[in-house]
């Protein structure tokens, strides 16, 4: 029921969005997001409502910091 | 990069399972984690993350799945408006069949009930736009991720001044709950892998009570497997340090102080409301009710209906098993009169459900 997508935003026109995944489009309202959105970013889109913005940099890092570790540890 | 896939990562599984593997070999006591989202229980069973976990961490489903938790009086009263004259009922898929005490949606639609199924809230608010001779009963049922969209279509209606948009609600908040079940000597929870959306609303202060009043580790995890992983290894990791404290996994999409605007929203039309959770009982304050401003959207107070006493289904097990205290396999439902084609609870009728999970999925 919360299950959430992560879909990148292609259009915007005023309160509302097309957000696409795996060329699947959706329309979604930004009603009840506290973030600016802007053409090319993740939003996490659920009952046709982005909910939240998704952090790139964040889920970059998060990767990149697990693999550095597991990557040492096998030298190790 | 979508975001997915590399959350998917096989090695990055098989690293963490490695290092909970390390963490947990230095502890003999068992440690129970409880999911409370139906999609982290769907992930659990689809991955088979329970077999990569050693002996003594266990994992246990609680009460994440909306449609699940929600008692049959609902299903009932949502039975009793399909067999009002000029009334459409409009829902998520995941309610149709779920049987109420005498019916399902999916029966009444048969009987030639209008029941349609809608992806967002919004577009039940066009169903009633496109028909105003029609009354249309949205059925929101859901957590902290589904409410504001609800109140964002009560927002919408009333901007489009309709008056046939009514809502019947059984939104129910989590944290609550967990602070119940915590606290529940049966089930000596040792940390909460806390909901992924539902906090991207709330924010992860919000577990704050519970980590740091009741002393109970909380980590807020994402959906993937390697999320999940990762958040259980953050676990594994504050249980063997002796240490309770909320951390955020999923740091992607969940803040500290959450979505206020959403929170806004929902603050405009709803208000706390005691709720009946099936397997739980009542709990005061864990439910949100329409407020008196856009009461005229209350379908239970403006469409009065009569509506059958409720019953629960002999020999189920749902209640024990959102509670945590059994496993689908316990239930002697289970794969005999109880299955996915003819569901008697609604655990294994929800696609978030344990039974469904634990049916399609296996052990």
């Amino acid at each position: 029921m919360c299950l959430g997508v992560p879909m990148q935003v292609v259009s915007i026109d005023g309160a509302d969005i097309v957000a696409e995944i795996d060329g699947v489009k959706r329309e979604a309202s930004l009603m009840i997001l506290d973030d600016e959105v802007q053409v090319g970013d993740f939003v996490i889109v659920h009952a046709g409502f982005a909910i939240s913005k998704l952090d790139e940099a964040e889920a970059r890092e998060t990767l990149a910091i697990m693999r550095e570790v597991f990557k040492l540890e096998d030298m190790a | 990069m979508n975001y997915i896939d590399d959350y998917r990562d096989r090695e990055l599984v098989c690293g963490l399972a490695g290092r909970i593997g390390e963490l947990a070999a230095g502890r003999s006591e068992p440690m129970t984690f409880m999911e409370v989202c139906g999609t982290h229980t769907m992930a659990i069973y689809q991955y088979g993350l329970r077999s990569l976990l050693p002996a003594n961490v266990r994992l246990i489903s609680g009460p994440g799945c909306p449609v699940c938790v929600t008692p049959n009086g609902y299903v009932d009263r949502a039975v009793a408006y399909c067999r009002q004259p000029d009334t459409i009922v409009a829902t998520f898929g995941d309610m149709v069949r779920v049987p109420g005490s005498s019916s399902s949606l999916m029966e009444e639609r048969a009987r030639g009930g209008d029941v349609r199924i809608v992806y967002s809230p919004l577009d039940a608010v066009a169903l009633a736009e496109k028909n105003p001779g029609k009354r249309v009963v949205f059925l929101g049922v859901g957590f902290e991720t589904t409410a504001p969209t609800i109140a964002g279509s009560i927002l919408a209606a009333a901007g489009k001044g309709l008056r046939n948009y009514f809502v019947l609600t059984a939104h129910k908040t989590i944290p609550l709950p967990m602070e119940v079940l915590s606290a529940d000597p049966e089930l000596s929870i040792d940390g909460y892998i806390c909901p992924a959306h539902v906090s991207a609303i709330i924010g992860a202060d919000a577990y704050r009570p519970l980590a740091e009043g009741q002393g109970v580790p909380c980590v807020i995890t994402g959906f993937e497997p390697v999320d999940m992983m990762q958040g259980v290894e953050m676990l594994v990791r504050q249980v063997v340090e002796g240490r309770s404290a909320v951390e955020v996994q999923y740091r992607r999409v969940v803040k500290w102080e959450g979505n206020r605007k959403a929170r806004e929203v929902l603050a405009q039309v709803f208000t706390p409301c005691d709720a009946e959770w099936r397997g739980i009982g009542m709990i005061p304050g864990s439910g949100l009710a329409i407020n008196e401003t856009y009461a005229h959207f209350d379908a239970e107070k403006a469409l009065p209906v009569v509506v059958e006493e409720p019953r629960e289904h002999q020999g189920c097990r749902c209640g024990d098993i959102l509670r945590g205290k059994v496993s689908p396999f316990d239930c002697p439902l289970f794969d005999a009169a109880c299955t996915p084609e003819s569901p008697v609870g609604a655990c294994m009728v929800s696609s978030e459900g344990t039974c469904a999970a634990a049916y399609k999925y296996g052990r």
